[in-house]
């Protein structure tokens, strides 16, 4: 062995030690995630693949745009739509700290420009328009841009004759944009007056949290409203309610069980199964569609108004 | 107003002083007559317009604020009593429940026979309770909701007079619905086909205020506010303080003149000198004839482009970059 071989092999033995090297605490905490509920240390690749829920207690963590997007859209068929729109300062806010600041800081920790992703994408083989919430991205607070890519997107489904799937998550709206923030409640209402008026399905999922202003606006407007389990909705925040009446509130108050016991929202579905449950109901409602438009273009014809030739 | 003493703001404390002075001095005068006392009264006098005016043209908004949340300020029956001796309150959401907080009821406002519908505030104390000091309830909302229905169905232009700190935040409420009432209001009241027009009168408190605002147009009275979240709500939350309340104020542009030159509202309406309060008449004159104005113009649009108008007001709202894909 002359002296070149020598250095290189103890250059390959000092490599492989580093691999045996102990995991740092941060690997660590990455390979395992404990569970908030029922404090059982779970393989985080086993709760990435069971949706992030908690095996054991069924405890939904709560989860980005992204990864929503990748539970519920078919492989490939995720089509972003207004992803160009960034917010603005209109009033040039400053608290103790000044809003395009704390914009660039919730860019930076979640990694979106804004706290809602809108997009089409096929859902078990059928075209629905897609709004997700994100609320790692400033708290999912709705400012102007929020409002416009939820009416936008609620205009593109009139147009396409989609239906709308929005999922809210959000601690309700913008402060730092004032009354402009306010004025996307009913800017999003209007839009899904004309959707209501379009008879197209629009599907409203609440999942933790949901509040204020999101909750009293397009959240609360869906044909069909679908809660994940545990999630807590409501539109004015407990401590606010408790300073108000003066006495604590109990535990379960504004979960999702708690409002489905109040007939606030049509069902409780667990996120492994929202995707098998969103497809049925749109499934269902399509061929209720198609019905009617078969049956309207029967009665045209039996009219003499158009020729067959022109109908479907 | 009507006679009763008015209650004085803090801001207004340096004017009040100036008057006590005047006061003792005129007793003195009283007394013994004395040429030059009076000049020193006169002088007096004339230093109290002085600061008067200047006092009301240079107001913060906190002192805005103040002035909107006045107890003695006048509320949505003081206006319709005004403007129709005899108009009929109409009750009840037909679901069970009737909401003092808001008002509703058919006048006649010059030519127009309109709907009118309000948040009240209340002015005795039992009375501020039964009201829930002007936060309506789901029901509140629903009884609304009811009547817009109504208006849709005859015809009838909506007047919306907004006066609240918000929708109630309470246990019932919430178990009630609160966001789905309002949420149905706002989505509802767009799809209507006849002249909507609110007035927002003191406080217009987010969302509850909002519930009764999707209108063709929006005035505010000179000294009232509106805004996306209590200026107490937004310094606990933003400043994590309560005494903050004053940079709240500023920071969320919430008077009439800041919101008119954003374009969120459509005209101010001028107060009597010192606010609303100081002078009930004047103040729902003032009003009706606003009102009357933007009416005139809005009933010689169809029902469908009345709906188009009020579709495309909300459609402009907000403010955002498009940047290049």
């Amino acid at each position: 062995m002359d002296l070149k071989e020598w250095f290189a092999s103890r250059r390959k033995s000092r490599e492989a030690m580093q691999v045996k090297q102990p995991l740092t605490t941060e690997e660590y905490c990455a390979l395992w995630t404990q569970c908030f509920q029922c404090r059982e240390l779970l393989y985080t690749r086993d709760l990435r693949s069971n949706f992030q829920v908690c095996p054991k207690c069924q405890y939904h963590f709560r989860i980005g745009a992204d990864q929503r997007i990748e539970q519920l859209a078919d492989p490939d068929t995720w089509q972003e739509l207004f992803g160009n729109l960034m917010s603005s300062d209109p009033l040039g806010f400053v608290d103790t700290d000044t809003y395009p600041n704390r914009l660039i800081e919730a860019t930076r920790k979640s990694g979106l420009r804004e706290a809602v992703v809108t997009g089409t994408c096929l859902l078990q083989d059928t075209k629905v328009a897609l709004s997700v919430m994100d609320f790692g991205h400033f708290g999912g607070s709705m400012g102007s841009v929020v409002g416009e890519k939820v009416t936008r997107l609620i205009e593109h489904a009139v147009e396409h004759e989609l239906p709308v799937i929005v999922i809210s998550s959000s601690g309700g709206a913008r402060m730092q944009e004032g009354i402009l923030s306010l004025m996307q409640m009913a800017k999003t209402s209007a839009a899904l007056q004309s959707l209501h008026e379009a008879k197209l399905l629009f599907v409203s999922i609440l999942t933790e949290p949901t509040f204020g202003g999101v909750t009293a606006s397009f959240a609360m407007l869906g044909d069909i409203i679908i809660a994940e389990p545990g999630a807590r909705i409501g539109f004015a925040g407990r401590r606010v309610i408790e300073q108000t009446i003066r006495q604590k509130l109990p535990n379960e108050f504004q979960t999702a069980e708690h409002l489905l016991k109040h007939g606030q929202v049509d069902m409780v579905v667990e996120r492994t199964k929202l995707k098998d449950t969103l497809h049925g109901l749109v499934k269902f409602h399509k061929r209720k569609l198609v019905a009617s438009a078969k049956a309207e273009s029967r009665e045209q014809i039996a009219q003499g108004k158009v020729s067959s030739r022109q109908t479907r | 107003m009507n006679g009763k003493k008015i209650v004085p703001l803090e801001f207004e404390q340096p004017l009040l002083l100036l008057a006590q002075q005047i006061e003792a001095l005129e007793k003195q005068l009283a007394d013994n007559p004395n040429a030059e006392l009076e000049t020193d009264i006169a002088q007096l006098n004339e230093q109290y317009i002085h600061l008067k005016r200047s006092l009301y043209a240079n107001l913060r908004p906190i002192d805005h604020l103040a002035i909107a949340r006045h107890p003695q300020r006048p509320y949505t029956r003081d206006y319709f009593e005004r403007w129709d001796a005899n108009w009929v309150e109409m009750h009840g959401d037909r679901q069970g429940s009737d909401d003092p907080a808001m008002v509703t009821g058919f006048l006649q406002l010059g030519d127009f026979a309109v709907l009118g519908v309000g948040t009240q505030k209340g002015r005795a104390l039992r009375d501020k309770q039964q009201c829930n000091f002007g936060m309506p309830q789901p029901e509140g909302y629903r009884k609304a909701l009811r009547n817009f229905h109504h208006a849709e169905k005859f015809g009838l232009p909506i007047v919306c007079l907004i006066d609240t700190p918000g929708a109630y935040p309470g246990l019932n409420a919430e178990e009630r619905n609160q966001a789905q009432a309002i949420a149905l209001n706002l989505r509802e009241l767009a799809g209507l086909t006849v002249p909507v027009v609110a007035v927002v009168t003191g406080e217009g408190g987010s969302g509850g205020a909002l519930a009764i605002g999707v209108a063709n147009r929006i005035l505010m009275l000179e000294h009232s506010v509106y805004s996306v979240i209590s200026p107490e709500g937004c310094a606990s939350i933003l400043w994590r303080s309560g005494d903050k309340v004053a940079e709240a104020c500023q920071a969320m542009k919430m008077t009439a003149r800041e919101l008119f030159s954003l374009g969120v509202i459509d005209q101010v309406i001028e107060e009597p000198l010192g606010g609303a309060h100081h002078d009930f008449d004047f103040a729902s004159q003032k009003v009706k004839a606003a009102l009357i104005g933007q009416l005139t113009e809005l009933t010689l649009l169809s029902g469908p482009s009345l709906k188009d108008d009020r579709h495309r007001k909300f459609r402009k709202m907000g403010s955002f970059v498009e940047a290049a894909v």
